[in-house]
Protein backbone atom coordinates (compact mmCIF):
# COMPACT_ATOMS: atom_id res chain seq x y z
CA UNK A 1 0.00 0.00 0.00
CA UNK A 2 2.74 2.40 1.05
CA UNK A 3 4.93 1.35 -1.88
CA UNK A 4 2.04 1.99 -4.25
CA UNK A 5 1.66 5.54 -2.94
CA UNK A 6 5.36 6.24 -3.45
CA UNK A 7 5.11 4.91 -6.99
CA UNK A 8 2.13 7.19 -7.53
CA UNK A 9 4.09 10.21 -6.34
CA UNK A 10 6.95 9.22 -8.60
CA UNK A 11 4.67 9.16 -11.64
CA UNK A 12 3.15 12.46 -10.53
CA UNK A 13 6.56 14.11 -10.16
CA UNK A 14 7.62 12.78 -13.55
CA UNK A 15 4.47 14.21 -15.12
CA UNK A 16 5.23 17.62 -13.51
CA UNK A 17 8.77 17.40 -14.86
CA UNK A 18 7.52 16.79 -18.40
CA UNK A 19 4.96 19.59 -18.10
CA UNK A 20 7.61 22.01 -16.82
CA UNK A 21 9.98 21.06 -19.63
CA UNK A 22 7.35 21.45 -22.31
CA UNK A 23 6.03 24.77 -21.02
CA UNK A 24 9.48 26.33 -20.49
CA UNK A 25 9.97 29.43 -22.65
CA UNK A 26 11.75 28.99 -25.96
CA UNK A 27 14.21 31.75 -25.10
CA UNK A 28 15.85 32.60 -21.79
CA UNK A 29 15.67 36.24 -20.86
CA UNK A 30 18.67 37.93 -19.27
CA UNK A 31 16.56 38.94 -16.27
CA UNK A 32 14.48 35.81 -16.21
CA UNK A 33 13.46 35.24 -12.61
CA UNK A 34 14.74 32.03 -11.06
CA UNK A 35 11.38 30.92 -9.69
CA UNK A 36 9.60 27.67 -10.17
CA UNK A 37 6.11 28.72 -11.18
CA UNK A 38 4.80 27.67 -14.57
CA UNK A 39 5.88 29.94 -17.40
CA UNK A 40 2.30 30.14 -18.63
CA UNK A 41 -1.03 29.86 -16.86
CA UNK A 42 -3.36 30.48 -19.79
CA UNK A 43 -5.19 33.30 -17.96
CA UNK A 44 -6.48 36.36 -19.80
CA UNK A 45 -7.42 36.44 -23.46
CA UNK A 46 -5.57 36.99 -26.74
CA UNK A 47 -5.62 40.62 -27.89
CA UNK A 48 -6.47 40.99 -31.57
CA UNK A 49 -4.98 43.69 -33.79
CA UNK A 50 -8.35 45.45 -33.75
CA UNK A 51 -8.43 45.36 -29.94
CA UNK A 52 -4.90 46.74 -29.67
CA UNK A 53 -5.65 49.53 -32.16
CA UNK A 54 -8.38 50.96 -29.90
CA UNK A 55 -5.87 51.94 -27.19
CA UNK A 56 -2.53 52.02 -29.02
CA UNK A 57 -2.28 55.78 -29.57
CA UNK A 58 1.33 56.49 -28.60
CA UNK A 59 3.76 58.19 -30.94
CA UNK A 60 7.51 57.57 -30.65
CA UNK A 61 10.31 60.05 -31.52
CA UNK A 62 10.99 58.08 -34.73
CA UNK A 63 7.42 58.78 -35.83
CA UNK A 64 6.16 55.25 -35.20
CA UNK A 65 2.50 55.47 -34.25
CA UNK A 66 1.67 58.68 -36.15
CA UNK A 67 -1.71 58.50 -37.92
CA UNK A 68 -2.38 59.56 -41.51
CA UNK A 69 -3.04 63.27 -41.88
CA UNK A 70 -1.62 66.73 -42.35
CA UNK A 71 -1.87 70.04 -40.54
CA UNK A 72 -1.20 73.72 -41.25
CA UNK A 73 -0.11 76.64 -39.08
CA UNK A 74 -3.11 78.73 -40.17
CA UNK A 75 -5.64 76.06 -39.25
CA UNK A 76 -3.76 75.35 -36.02
CA UNK A 77 -3.99 78.99 -34.96
CA UNK A 78 -7.79 78.93 -35.39
CA UNK A 79 -8.16 75.77 -33.29
CA UNK A 80 -5.72 77.09 -30.69
CA UNK A 81 -7.71 80.32 -30.20
CA UNK A 82 -10.91 78.35 -29.87
CA UNK A 83 -9.82 75.44 -27.64
CA UNK A 84 -6.45 76.23 -26.02
CA UNK A 85 -5.97 79.97 -25.47
CA UNK A 86 -8.15 80.17 -22.33
CA UNK A 87 -5.67 77.96 -20.44
CA UNK A 88 -2.35 78.64 -22.20
CA UNK A 89 -2.73 82.32 -23.17
CA UNK A 90 -3.56 84.15 -26.39
CA UNK A 91 0.01 83.76 -27.72
CA UNK A 92 0.97 80.70 -25.65
CA UNK A 93 3.20 82.79 -23.39
CA UNK A 94 0.68 84.00 -20.81
CA UNK A 95 -0.72 80.97 -19.04
CA UNK A 96 -2.38 80.69 -16.53
CA UNK A 97 -1.58 76.99 -17.09
CA UNK A 98 1.55 75.65 -18.84
CA UNK A 99 3.27 78.23 -21.02
CA UNK A 100 3.93 76.67 -24.41
CA UNK A 101 5.79 79.33 -26.39
CA UNK A 102 9.37 80.38 -25.65
CA UNK A 103 9.75 83.88 -24.26
CA UNK A 104 13.32 85.14 -23.78
CA UNK A 105 12.12 87.25 -20.83
CA UNK A 106 10.72 84.22 -18.98
CA UNK A 107 12.29 81.19 -17.29
CA UNK A 108 9.30 79.03 -18.23
CA UNK A 109 10.02 75.57 -19.63
CA UNK A 110 8.33 75.70 -23.03
CA UNK A 111 8.19 73.66 -26.24
CA UNK A 112 10.82 75.99 -27.72
CA UNK A 113 13.42 75.63 -25.00
CA UNK A 114 12.64 72.40 -23.10
CA UNK A 115 10.95 69.82 -25.36
CA UNK A 116 13.46 67.48 -27.09
CA UNK A 117 11.08 65.87 -29.61
CA UNK A 118 8.34 67.34 -31.82
CA UNK A 119 6.54 63.99 -31.77
CA UNK A 120 5.89 64.44 -28.04
CA UNK A 121 3.83 67.57 -28.79
CA UNK A 122 1.60 65.53 -31.09
CA UNK A 123 1.37 62.58 -28.69
CA UNK A 124 0.42 64.70 -25.71
CA UNK A 125 -2.18 66.87 -27.47
CA UNK A 126 -3.74 63.77 -29.00
CA UNK A 127 -4.02 61.86 -25.70
CA UNK A 128 -4.81 64.51 -23.13
CA UNK A 129 -5.95 67.82 -24.65
CA UNK A 130 -8.00 69.95 -24.46
CA UNK A 131 -8.15 69.45 -20.69
CA UNK A 132 -11.96 69.52 -20.56
CA UNK A 133 -12.38 67.31 -23.67
CA UNK A 134 -9.39 64.96 -23.67
CA UNK A 135 -8.90 62.84 -26.76
CA UNK A 136 -11.55 64.72 -28.74
CA UNK A 137 -9.37 66.13 -31.54
CA UNK A 138 -9.05 64.59 -35.02
CA UNK A 139 -5.56 63.70 -36.34
CA UNK A 140 -5.76 66.69 -38.73
CA UNK A 141 -6.55 69.01 -35.80
CA UNK A 142 -3.65 67.61 -33.76
CA UNK A 143 -1.27 67.99 -36.73
CA UNK A 144 -2.44 71.59 -37.17
CA UNK A 145 -2.04 72.48 -33.47
CA UNK A 146 1.43 70.90 -33.49
CA UNK A 147 2.33 72.96 -36.57
CA UNK A 148 1.06 76.18 -34.97
CA UNK A 149 2.97 75.63 -31.70
CA UNK A 150 6.18 74.76 -33.56
CA UNK A 151 5.75 77.90 -35.67
CA UNK A 152 5.10 80.14 -32.63
CA UNK A 153 8.29 78.71 -31.09
CA UNK A 154 10.17 79.70 -34.29
CA UNK A 155 10.99 76.07 -35.11
CA UNK A 156 9.20 75.86 -38.49
CA UNK A 157 8.10 78.35 -41.17
CA UNK A 158 4.52 79.60 -41.35
CA UNK A 159 4.02 77.76 -44.65
CA UNK A 160 5.35 74.38 -43.46
CA UNK A 161 2.74 71.64 -43.58
CA UNK A 162 3.20 69.00 -40.88
CA UNK A 163 2.62 65.40 -41.92
CA UNK A 164 3.18 61.86 -40.76
CA UNK A 165 6.41 61.85 -42.77
CA UNK A 166 8.11 65.08 -41.64
CA UNK A 167 7.18 65.51 -37.95
CA UNK A 168 9.90 63.17 -36.68
CA UNK A 169 12.57 64.95 -38.75
CA UNK A 170 12.05 68.34 -37.11
CA UNK A 171 15.06 69.35 -34.98
CA UNK A 172 14.02 70.75 -31.62
CA UNK A 173 16.21 73.42 -29.95
CA UNK A 174 16.36 71.46 -26.65
CA UNK A 175 17.31 68.14 -28.28
CA UNK A 176 20.98 68.29 -27.27
CA UNK A 177 20.34 69.29 -23.65
CA UNK A 178 19.01 66.00 -22.34
CA UNK A 179 21.32 63.48 -20.70
CA UNK A 180 20.45 60.13 -19.12
CA UNK A 181 20.59 59.58 -15.36
CA UNK A 182 24.13 58.65 -14.34
CA UNK A 183 23.48 58.40 -10.59
CA UNK A 184 24.46 54.99 -9.22
CA UNK A 185 24.17 53.12 -5.94
CA UNK A 186 26.83 54.46 -3.58
CA UNK A 187 28.02 57.59 -1.82
CA UNK A 188 28.20 60.00 -4.75
CA UNK A 189 25.85 63.00 -4.56
CA UNK A 190 24.57 63.93 -8.01
CA UNK B 1 -24.70 52.69 10.82
CA UNK B 2 -23.95 56.22 11.93
CA UNK B 3 -27.58 56.61 12.91
CA UNK B 4 -27.40 53.49 15.07
CA UNK B 5 -24.32 54.80 16.79
CA UNK B 6 -25.84 58.20 17.32
CA UNK B 7 -28.60 56.69 19.45
CA UNK B 8 -26.02 55.51 21.94
CA UNK B 9 -23.52 58.39 21.69
CA UNK B 10 -21.72 58.90 24.97
CA UNK B 11 -21.01 62.48 24.14
CA UNK B 12 -24.69 63.21 23.64
CA UNK B 13 -25.44 61.78 27.04
CA UNK B 14 -22.52 63.57 28.64
CA UNK B 15 -23.61 66.87 27.15
CA UNK B 16 -26.86 66.54 29.05
CA UNK B 17 -25.09 66.03 32.35
CA UNK B 18 -23.41 68.90 34.13
CA UNK B 19 -20.11 68.60 35.95
CA UNK B 20 -20.83 70.05 39.40
CA UNK B 21 -17.32 71.27 40.27
CA UNK B 22 -13.66 70.75 39.35
CA UNK B 23 -11.22 68.98 41.63
CA UNK B 24 -7.65 70.14 41.06
CA UNK B 25 -4.29 68.64 42.03
CA UNK B 26 -0.62 69.63 41.50
CA UNK B 27 2.03 67.47 39.80
CA UNK B 28 5.72 67.25 40.79
CA UNK B 29 6.62 69.88 38.17
CA UNK B 30 4.08 72.21 39.71
CA UNK B 31 1.53 71.73 36.94
CA UNK B 32 -2.15 71.71 37.70
CA UNK B 33 -4.15 68.60 36.79
CA UNK B 34 -7.82 68.02 37.05
CA UNK B 35 -8.87 65.02 39.12
CA UNK B 36 -11.53 63.15 37.12
CA UNK B 37 -15.00 63.20 38.55
CA UNK B 38 -17.34 60.18 38.52
CA UNK B 39 -19.85 62.08 36.36
CA UNK B 40 -17.19 62.46 33.66
CA UNK B 41 -16.19 58.78 33.66
CA UNK B 42 -16.92 56.90 30.38
CA UNK B 43 -16.60 53.66 32.35
CA UNK B 44 -19.96 54.46 33.94
CA UNK B 45 -21.92 54.38 30.66
CA UNK B 46 -22.34 51.39 28.30
CA UNK B 47 -20.51 52.05 25.03
CA UNK B 48 -21.67 52.10 21.44
CA UNK B 49 -22.62 48.75 19.89
CA UNK B 50 -20.45 46.92 17.38
CA UNK B 51 -20.53 48.31 13.84
CA UNK B 52 -19.91 47.09 10.31
CA UNK B 53 -17.16 49.62 9.60
CA UNK B 54 -14.56 51.10 11.94
CA UNK B 55 -14.33 54.83 12.52
CA UNK B 56 -11.74 57.28 13.79
CA UNK B 57 -12.21 58.87 17.17
CA UNK B 58 -14.12 62.12 16.98
CA UNK B 59 -11.17 63.64 18.85
CA UNK B 60 -8.77 62.92 15.99
CA UNK B 61 -8.69 65.11 12.92
CA UNK B 62 -6.27 63.59 10.43
CA UNK B 63 -6.32 65.29 7.04
CA UNK B 64 -4.30 65.45 3.88
CA UNK B 65 -3.58 69.00 2.70
CA UNK B 66 -4.90 69.31 -0.81
CA UNK B 67 -4.10 71.62 -3.72
CA UNK B 68 -5.59 71.43 -7.22
CA UNK B 69 -3.20 68.67 -8.24
CA UNK B 70 -1.92 66.91 -5.12
CA UNK B 71 -2.68 66.06 -1.49
CA UNK B 72 -0.03 65.55 1.19
CA UNK B 73 0.23 62.97 3.96
CA UNK B 74 0.22 64.39 7.53
CA UNK B 75 3.60 62.87 8.44
CA UNK B 76 3.77 64.72 11.77
CA UNK B 77 0.54 63.06 12.97
CA UNK B 78 1.35 59.45 12.06
CA UNK B 79 3.05 56.59 13.90
CA UNK B 80 4.67 53.35 12.83
CA UNK B 81 5.55 52.49 9.25
CA UNK B 82 2.21 52.16 7.46
CA UNK B 83 0.31 55.15 6.10
CA UNK B 84 -3.45 54.74 6.56
CA UNK B 85 -4.81 54.24 3.03
CA UNK B 86 -7.08 57.27 3.15
CA UNK B 87 -4.10 59.45 4.10
CA UNK B 88 -1.81 58.17 1.35
CA UNK B 89 -0.54 61.13 -0.67
CA UNK B 90 -2.18 61.78 -3.99
CA UNK B 91 -0.99 63.31 -7.24
CA UNK B 92 -3.32 63.27 -10.20
CA UNK B 93 -2.89 64.83 -13.62
CA UNK B 94 -6.51 64.91 -14.76
CA UNK B 95 -8.56 63.87 -11.75
CA UNK B 96 -9.52 60.50 -10.29
CA UNK B 97 -11.43 58.39 -12.85
CA UNK B 98 -14.40 56.28 -11.83
CA UNK B 99 -13.59 52.83 -13.18
CA UNK B 100 -15.84 49.81 -13.22
CA UNK B 101 -13.49 46.83 -12.83
CA UNK B 102 -15.79 44.69 -14.97
CA UNK B 103 -15.08 46.98 -17.92
CA UNK B 104 -11.42 47.71 -17.20
CA UNK B 105 -8.65 45.72 -18.89
CA UNK B 106 -4.88 45.49 -18.94
CA UNK B 107 -3.52 45.15 -22.47
CA UNK B 108 0.02 43.85 -22.97
CA UNK B 109 1.36 44.09 -26.51
CA UNK B 110 4.27 45.29 -28.65
CA UNK B 111 7.42 43.15 -28.60
CA UNK B 112 5.72 40.06 -27.20
CA UNK B 113 4.95 36.62 -28.59
CA UNK B 114 1.31 36.72 -27.46
CA UNK B 115 -0.54 40.06 -27.04
CA UNK B 116 -2.98 39.56 -24.15
CA UNK B 117 -5.74 41.33 -22.25
CA UNK B 118 -6.52 40.73 -18.58
CA UNK B 119 -9.45 41.63 -16.37
CA UNK B 120 -9.01 42.22 -12.64
CA UNK B 121 -10.35 38.70 -11.98
CA UNK B 122 -7.67 37.26 -14.31
CA UNK B 123 -4.89 39.08 -12.47
CA UNK B 124 -6.15 37.70 -9.15
CA UNK B 125 -5.81 34.11 -10.44
CA UNK B 126 -2.04 34.46 -10.86
CA UNK B 127 0.36 33.79 -7.96
CA UNK B 128 0.26 36.90 -5.75
CA UNK B 129 2.92 38.84 -3.94
CA UNK B 130 2.82 41.41 -1.11
CA UNK B 131 5.42 43.99 -0.28
CA UNK B 132 5.67 46.90 2.15
CA UNK B 133 7.42 49.79 0.42
CA UNK B 134 7.31 53.56 0.22
CA UNK B 135 5.99 55.56 -2.70
CA UNK B 136 7.31 59.09 -3.12
CA UNK B 137 6.76 61.86 -5.65
CA UNK B 138 10.07 63.12 -7.03
CA UNK B 139 8.86 66.70 -6.60
CA UNK B 140 8.75 66.23 -2.83
CA UNK B 141 10.54 69.19 -1.28
CA UNK B 142 9.40 72.59 -0.09
CA UNK B 143 10.81 75.17 2.29
CA UNK B 144 9.51 78.38 3.79
CA UNK B 145 11.34 81.54 4.76
CA UNK B 146 9.46 81.97 8.04
CA UNK B 147 10.14 78.38 9.11
CA UNK B 148 6.43 77.92 9.80
CA UNK B 149 6.05 74.78 7.71
CA UNK B 150 5.17 71.24 8.81
CA UNK B 151 6.68 67.90 7.67
CA UNK B 152 3.44 67.40 5.72
CA UNK B 153 4.15 70.52 3.66
CA UNK B 154 7.91 69.95 3.40
CA UNK B 155 7.78 66.36 2.14
CA UNK B 156 4.29 64.91 2.61
CA UNK B 157 4.37 63.47 -0.91
CA UNK B 158 5.68 60.19 0.49
CA UNK B 159 3.62 57.37 2.00
CA UNK B 160 3.93 53.69 2.71
CA UNK B 161 1.59 50.76 2.17
CA UNK B 162 1.55 47.03 1.89
CA UNK B 163 0.92 46.49 -1.83
CA UNK B 164 -0.45 43.18 -3.10
CA UNK B 165 -0.74 42.07 -6.69
CA UNK B 166 0.86 39.97 -9.38
CA UNK B 167 4.51 40.27 -10.32
CA UNK B 168 4.89 41.97 -13.67
CA UNK B 169 7.47 39.30 -14.53
CA UNK B 170 4.69 36.71 -14.33
CA UNK B 171 2.67 38.68 -16.89
CA UNK B 172 5.79 39.21 -19.02
CA UNK B 173 6.25 35.45 -19.19
CA UNK B 174 2.57 34.90 -19.92
CA UNK B 175 2.81 37.27 -22.91
CA UNK B 176 6.26 36.04 -23.94
CA UNK B 177 8.24 39.29 -23.82
CA UNK B 178 10.97 39.17 -26.47
CA UNK B 179 14.64 39.35 -25.53
CA UNK B 180 15.08 42.38 -27.77
CA UNK B 181 12.58 44.46 -25.75
CA UNK B 182 14.45 46.99 -23.59
CA UNK B 183 11.72 49.42 -22.51
CA UNK B 184 8.01 49.31 -21.89
CA UNK B 185 5.37 51.98 -21.95
CA UNK B 186 2.96 51.99 -19.01
CA UNK B 187 -0.30 53.82 -19.64
CA UNK B 188 -3.15 54.76 -17.32
CA UNK B 189 -6.88 54.92 -17.92
CA UNK B 190 -7.34 58.44 -16.51
CA UNK B 191 -8.18 61.52 -18.58
CA UNK B 192 -4.45 62.32 -18.83
CA UNK B 193 -3.92 58.82 -20.29
CA UNK B 194 -0.71 59.08 -18.25
CA UNK B 195 2.31 57.44 -19.85
CA UNK B 196 5.85 56.68 -18.74
CA UNK B 197 8.65 54.60 -20.29
CA UNK B 198 10.23 52.07 -17.92
CA UNK B 199 13.31 49.90 -18.50
CA UNK B 200 12.27 46.28 -19.08
CA UNK B 201 14.88 45.24 -16.47
CA UNK B 202 12.73 46.82 -13.72
CA UNK B 203 9.72 44.87 -14.97
CA UNK B 204 11.61 41.57 -14.59
CA UNK B 205 13.18 42.52 -11.26
CA UNK B 206 10.48 43.63 -8.84
CA UNK B 207 7.60 45.46 -10.54
CA UNK B 208 4.11 44.58 -9.32
CA UNK B 209 0.70 45.13 -10.87
CA UNK B 210 -0.96 45.93 -7.54
CA UNK B 211 -4.69 45.47 -6.93
CA UNK B 212 -4.64 45.77 -3.14
CA UNK B 213 -3.32 48.24 -0.60
CA UNK B 214 -3.11 47.54 3.12
CA UNK B 215 -5.30 44.47 2.87
CA UNK B 216 -8.19 45.80 0.78
CA UNK B 217 -8.81 46.74 -2.83
CA UNK B 218 -6.63 49.63 -3.89
CA UNK B 219 -8.41 52.97 -3.51
CA UNK B 220 -9.57 55.03 -6.52
CA UNK B 221 -7.07 57.76 -5.62
CA UNK B 222 -4.31 55.12 -5.74
CA UNK B 223 -5.30 53.60 -9.06
CA UNK B 224 -8.35 51.34 -8.64
CA UNK B 225 -8.70 48.65 -9.89
CA UNK B 226 -4.92 48.24 -10.30
CA UNK B 227 -1.73 50.21 -10.68
CA UNK B 228 1.89 49.66 -11.53
CA UNK B 229 4.10 49.57 -8.45
CA UNK B 230 7.84 50.03 -8.96
CA UNK B 231 9.68 49.79 -5.60
CA UNK B 232 12.09 52.70 -5.11
CA UNK B 233 11.12 54.48 -8.34
CA UNK B 234 9.75 58.04 -8.47
CA UNK B 235 5.99 58.19 -7.88
CA UNK B 236 4.96 59.28 -11.37
CA UNK B 237 6.29 56.07 -12.95
CA UNK B 238 3.94 53.97 -10.77
CA UNK B 239 1.12 54.40 -13.29
CA UNK B 240 -2.32 54.39 -11.66
CA UNK B 241 -5.45 52.97 -13.31
CA UNK B 242 -3.02 50.93 -15.45
CA UNK B 243 -4.57 49.77 -18.71
CA UNK B 244 -1.80 49.24 -21.26
CA UNK B 245 1.78 47.99 -21.36
CA UNK B 246 3.63 48.16 -24.68
CA UNK B 247 7.02 46.48 -25.00
CA UNK B 248 9.51 48.38 -27.14
CA UNK B 249 13.21 48.66 -27.98
CA UNK B 250 13.47 52.35 -27.10
CA UNK B 251 11.85 54.82 -24.71
CA UNK B 252 8.82 56.77 -25.93
CA UNK B 253 9.90 60.22 -24.60
CA UNK B 254 6.43 61.10 -23.37
CA UNK B 255 5.55 64.56 -22.11
CA UNK B 256 5.98 63.50 -18.46
CA UNK B 257 9.53 62.20 -19.02
CA UNK B 258 10.73 65.15 -21.11
CA UNK B 259 9.03 68.44 -20.24
CA UNK B 260 8.18 67.27 -16.68
CA UNK B 261 9.97 64.99 -14.16
CA UNK B 262 13.39 65.98 -15.54
CA UNK B 263 15.88 68.21 -13.73
CA UNK B 264 18.40 70.85 -14.77
CA UNK B 265 21.75 69.69 -13.40
CA UNK B 266 24.11 72.47 -14.49
CA UNK B 267 26.26 73.12 -17.56
CA UNK B 268 23.05 73.55 -19.50
CA UNK B 269 22.10 69.89 -19.17
CA UNK B 270 18.77 68.35 -18.24
CA UNK B 271 18.76 64.93 -16.56
CA UNK B 272 16.16 62.47 -17.84
CA UNK B 273 14.88 59.08 -16.63
CA UNK B 274 16.00 59.75 -13.02
CA UNK B 275 13.99 56.86 -11.67
CA UNK B 276 15.47 55.95 -8.29
CA UNK B 277 14.63 57.96 -5.16
CA UNK B 278 17.77 58.75 -3.17
CA UNK B 279 17.96 58.21 0.60
CA UNK B 280 16.16 60.67 2.79
CA UNK B 281 14.92 61.27 6.32
CA UNK B 282 12.74 63.76 8.15
CA UNK B 283 12.23 64.34 11.87
CA UNK B 284 8.46 64.29 12.34
CA UNK B 285 8.69 65.18 16.04
CA UNK B 286 9.60 67.69 17.29
CA UNK B 287 8.42 69.62 14.24
CA UNK B 288 6.31 72.64 13.35
CA UNK B 289 3.52 73.29 14.34
CA UNK B 290 4.13 71.51 17.67
CA UNK B 291 5.61 73.18 20.74
CA UNK B 292 7.96 71.33 23.10
CA UNK B 293 9.12 71.68 26.68
CA UNK B 294 12.60 71.30 28.03
CA UNK B 295 13.44 67.94 29.53
CA UNK B 296 13.18 64.53 27.89
CA UNK B 297 12.18 64.52 24.24
CA UNK B 298 12.00 61.50 21.99
CA UNK B 299 13.16 62.74 18.59
CA UNK B 300 11.43 60.58 15.98
CA UNK B 301 10.90 60.36 12.28
CA UNK B 302 11.13 58.30 9.14
CA UNK B 303 14.00 57.44 6.78
CA UNK B 304 13.90 55.66 3.43
CA UNK B 305 15.91 54.92 0.30
CA UNK B 306 14.95 53.80 -3.19
CA UNK B 307 18.28 51.97 -3.41
CA UNK B 308 17.83 49.51 -0.55
CA UNK B 309 17.64 49.36 3.21
CA UNK B 310 18.35 52.15 5.64
CA UNK B 311 21.39 51.16 7.72
CA UNK B 312 21.74 54.23 9.92
CA UNK B 313 20.06 57.49 10.79
CA UNK B 314 22.36 60.02 12.44
CA UNK B 315 20.97 62.71 14.71
CA UNK B 316 22.55 66.02 15.58
CA UNK B 317 21.17 68.15 18.40
CA UNK B 318 23.72 70.94 17.92
CA UNK B 319 23.18 72.09 14.34
CA UNK B 320 25.46 69.48 12.78
CA UNK B 321 28.57 69.95 14.97
CA UNK B 322 28.34 66.35 16.14
CA UNK B 323 26.23 63.32 15.21
CA UNK B 324 24.95 60.30 17.09
CA UNK B 325 23.25 57.10 15.92
CA UNK B 326 19.50 56.81 16.41
CA UNK B 327 17.66 53.58 17.11
CA UNK B 328 15.96 51.95 14.10
CA UNK B 329 12.62 50.24 14.62
CA UNK B 330 12.35 46.71 13.26
CA UNK B 331 11.47 45.61 10.67
CA UNK B 332 13.92 47.55 8.51
CA UNK B 333 12.76 46.75 5.00
CA UNK B 334 14.19 47.20 1.53
CA UNK B 335 12.97 50.46 -0.10
CA UNK B 336 10.69 51.20 2.82
CA UNK B 337 10.00 53.94 5.36
CA UNK B 338 11.95 53.04 8.49
CA UNK B 339 11.16 54.54 11.88
CA UNK B 340 14.01 56.06 13.88
CA UNK B 341 14.07 57.29 17.49
CA UNK B 342 16.55 59.20 19.58
CA UNK B 343 16.02 59.98 23.27
CA UNK B 344 17.37 63.40 24.15
CA UNK B 345 17.29 65.73 27.11
CA UNK B 346 16.83 69.32 25.99
CA UNK B 347 18.12 72.02 28.32
CA UNK B 348 15.87 74.64 26.79
CA UNK B 349 18.55 76.64 24.95
CA UNK B 350 18.07 77.49 21.30
CA UNK B 351 19.45 74.77 19.01
CA UNK B 352 18.93 73.04 15.66
CA UNK B 353 18.19 69.32 15.46
CA UNK B 354 18.90 67.34 12.29
CA UNK B 355 18.52 63.80 10.92
CA UNK B 356 20.72 62.25 8.23
CA UNK B 357 19.88 58.94 6.53
CA UNK B 358 22.51 56.45 5.34
CA UNK B 359 21.49 53.55 3.09
CA UNK B 360 23.10 50.16 2.46
CA UNK B 361 24.86 51.41 -0.68
CA UNK B 362 26.80 53.94 1.43
CA UNK B 363 24.80 56.96 0.29
CA UNK B 364 24.66 59.68 2.94
CA UNK B 365 21.76 62.14 2.76
CA UNK B 366 23.30 65.50 1.77
CA UNK B 367 22.64 68.97 3.11
CA UNK B 368 20.73 71.41 0.90
CA UNK B 369 23.98 73.28 0.23
CA UNK B 370 25.88 70.17 -0.94
CA UNK B 371 22.96 69.01 -3.06
CA UNK B 372 22.54 72.41 -4.70
CA UNK B 373 26.26 72.54 -5.54
CA UNK B 374 26.09 69.03 -7.03
CA UNK B 375 23.19 70.19 -9.25
CA UNK B 376 24.97 73.26 -10.60
CA UNK B 377 23.01 75.59 -8.34
CA UNK B 378 19.63 74.45 -9.63
CA UNK B 379 16.72 73.05 -7.66
CA UNK B 380 14.00 70.80 -9.03
CA UNK B 381 12.96 67.17 -8.90
CA UNK B 382 14.79 64.66 -6.68
CA UNK B 383 15.61 67.06 -3.86
CA UNK B 384 16.24 65.09 -0.67
CA UNK B 385 18.21 67.39 1.66
CA UNK B 386 18.79 67.01 5.38
CA UNK B 387 16.01 68.98 7.05
CA UNK B 388 16.54 70.81 10.33
CA UNK B 389 14.28 72.07 13.09
CA UNK B 390 15.14 75.16 15.10
CA UNK B 391 14.02 74.81 18.72
CA UNK B 392 13.37 78.21 20.32
CA UNK B 393 13.63 78.62 24.12
CA UNK B 394 9.87 79.21 24.33
CA UNK B 395 9.32 75.78 22.76
CA UNK B 396 8.47 76.91 19.24
CA UNK B 397 9.78 74.56 16.51
CA UNK B 398 10.64 76.06 13.12
CA UNK B 399 11.87 74.60 9.81
CA UNK B 400 15.58 75.21 9.25
CA UNK B 401 17.06 74.61 5.78
CA UNK B 402 20.57 73.14 5.61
Amino acid sequence: MIRKSFAGIGVLLFTFYIAATVSAPATTHTYFPADTIPSRFGFGAPASEARIAVWDIDVRPDGKGLPEGTGSVIRGKEIYQLKCASCHGVTGKEGPFDKLVFDPDSKAKTIGNYWPYATTVFDYIQRAMPFNQPGSLTPAEVYSLTAYLLYENKIIEETTVITKNNLATIQMPARGLFIPDTRTDGPEIK
Amino acid sequence: MDTTRHKFSRREILKSTTIPFLVLAQSEQGKTWQIPSAEDDPAKIPGAPVGTLGTRSAFENLRKTASDISARTPLQDLHGMITPSDLHFERDHAGVPEINPEKHELLIHGMVERPLVFKLADLKRFPSVSRIAFLECSGNYRGKESGEISPQEICGLTSQSEWTGVKLSTLFREAGVRNTATWFLAEGGDAAVMTRSIPVRKGWEDAIVAYAQNGEAIRPEQGYPFRLFLPGYEGNTNIKWLRRIELSDEPFHTREETSKYTEVVGEGKIRQFSFVMDARSIITFPAYPYHVEKGWIEIKGIAWSGRGKIVRVDISTNGGKSWEKSELQDPVLDKAHTRFRFLWQWDGTETVILSRAVDETGYVQPTLKILKEARGGYMGYHYNPVTGWLLKPAGEVLFQPT
